[in-house]
């Protein structure tokens, strides 16, 4: 119970830190950790292979990629754009509508009780196969249709335009 | 858990712990004195009768240099970059097999530290979190040598990630398990029903991908672009110094070691060895278990450092062309062909 409380709040400190952190490549560190705190929560669930799975992809790919772009580019006063103030207007009218939506959606906020699992054994690889092969395949095989489609499309994206440059 | 238990769980931590430190000491001794032997050289022999304290003498030296942090390097993040690198290098250990349970006065001592149900994901999960000490130790000392190098171990671990991600899961669709302790359990003796039990001989193609993968995540020759010190200088550890410097030298050898004793583990039977059940004594089978364990880890060792000293490095374009133009099709295969091999013989 306590482990659970202790690691949300890490989750949410350090959520906080990588939206207040000056320095974008800080701010992905700190995400970095803030999805650790996801694995643990994992953990705690019993989700092993959840947890791995994050472990690998979130940690492992996803944020080396944006670790690596961030270095490229390079991020510092001088070189941020000056941004207009039209673009900074519509930005407080975009976050306030979030905030609403969010604070609305407190109005039907239920009490739940995170630390008792109602199927302690759903997060093991086989329990989770099972389920997603049986009770959720069709959202399963759309989605790696989707992933599918979006590896084509880098593809396509990433092959060099012969025919175009051959015309200029 | 009783409290005994407790100790024994914890002694078997801080010996593994010992080892890897250990082997990974004496494989800098292992592999100056192979590159000597391949350069018609002698190599170390002043400290020690053989040169065998010259680990020692490094490490001596490395604690006592003078430490250097640049002005411009982001002082916090420089020291986390070696501690992340010397850290994920040492918990890969937990997940592995050393050997079969022992039994002392009626009570069982499993060998491994931990068997969880995704022992291979987890390694797995340690290896593409090795990255971060190298990218953030780069990109901390503010260096453009340093951060060419930390990007290009970057861009170079997730590339061959996805083809060892793949040859894994040829291996996986044979076993049918993650679990590291029931895959070497499963490679039981050296022959059963009529064929090899070692996975080598099931999946002699996923093995090939693997060690290729292996070579490049450790960041060993010829891969070893992120430090490549004709173009780099030093590459990512070029602003370090002291011992901050010996955790990246020291934590390519552990990682090394680690990726030695998985292959080792997935593909060459692990503790198994041939003519195991002739003996009957299952505490001499054990420990002869541990004995063969690591004389095939010493074997993996040593064809590192033999690569390391035969070929030359790549080029970076080639390695991303064989990254992805040659392993990942080649994994795609061997997966096609594994099911189509199961099926029919199965």
């Amino acid at each position: 119970m306590s482990t659970f409380y202790f690691i949300a709040f890490l989750s949410i400190f350090f959520s906080i830190l990588v939206i207040s952190a000056k320095n974008p490549v800080h701010s992905i560190l700190y995400l970095v950790i803030t999805f650790f705190t996801f694995t643990v929560h994992y953990i705690l669930l019993n989700a092993q292979f959840l947890a791995v799975v994050n472990f690998i992809v979130y940690m492992g790919a996803i944020l080396v990629l944006f670790l690596y772009t961030l270095m490229l580019i390079n991020l510092n006063k001088e070189a941020e754009p000056v941004k207009p103030f039209m673009v900074k207007i519509s930005a407080v009218f975009g976050g306030g509508i979030l905030a609403v939506a969010l604070i609305s959606s407190l109005k039907s906020l239920g009490v739940s009780d995170p630390v008792v699992l109602k199927n302690p054994n759903l997060g093991l690889v086989k329990n989770l196969g099972k389920v997603l092969f049986n009770e959720f395949l069709l959202p399963f095989e759309i989605s790696s249709v989707l992933l599918l489609s979006a590896m084509v499309g880098a593809v396509l994206l990433a092959t060099k335009e012969k025919e175009t440059k051959a015309t200029i | 858990m009783e409290l005994i238990d407790l100790l024994i769980k914890i002694a078997l931590i801080v010996v593994i712990f010992a080892i890897s430190l250990v082997v990974a000491m004496y494989s800098t001794y292992a592999e100056r004195k192979i590159a000597a032997f391949f350069q018609d050289r002698v190599g170390p022999n002043r400290a020690g009768p053989w040169g065998i304290l010259q680990p020692l003498a490094d490490g001596g030296k490395m604690f006592l240099k003078e430490e250097i942090i640049p002005t411009n390097a982001t002082g916090f993040l420089f020291i986390v970059g070696p501690s992340l690198a010397i850290l994920t290098a040492c918990i890969g250990s937990a997940v592995i097999p050393w050997g079969q349970n022992l039994e002392i006065g009626g009570r069982v001592i499993p060998l491994q530290v931990t068997d969880i149900n995704v022992g291979i994901l987890y390694i797995f999960g340690v290896v593409s979190l090795g990255v971060y000490g190298i990218m953030i130790g780069g990109w901390a000392s503010n260096n453009k040598y340093s951060l060419l190098g930390a990007i290009r171990a970057a861009s170079q671990n997730i590339s061959y990630e996805i083809s060892m991600g793949l040859s894994i899961i040829a291996l996986l669709m044979v076993t049918g398990t993650l679990s590291l302790g029931e895959i070497a359990k499963q490679q039981h003796g050296f022959w059963a029903d009529g064929y090899f039990s070692w996975n080598v001989f099931k999946q002699p193609l996923g093995f090939l991908l693997f060690i290729v993968c292996a070579f490049a995540e450790t960041n060993r020759s010829p891969f070893d672009l992120p430090e490549c010190e004709t173009e780099l200088v030093g590459g990512y550890h070029t602003e370090y110094s002291s011992m901050k410097l010996g955790f990246y030298l020291f934590a390519e050898y552990i990682n090394m070691f680690i990726s030695s004793a998985v292959m080792a583990t997935l593909y060459f039977g692990g503790y198994n060895f041939p003519f195991m059940d002739l003996i009957h004594s299952p505490n001499l089978v054990a420990i002869l278990g541990v004995v063969a364990l690591f004389a095939k880890i010493f074997l993996f060792i040593f064809f590192f450092m033999w690569v390391r000293w035969t070929i030359p490095r790549f080029r970076y374009d080639q390695l991303m062309d064989l990254g992805w133009k040659t392993l990942i099709p080649l994994a795609i295969a061997n997966i096609v062909l594994t099911g189509i091999f199961m099926t029919i013989f199965k």
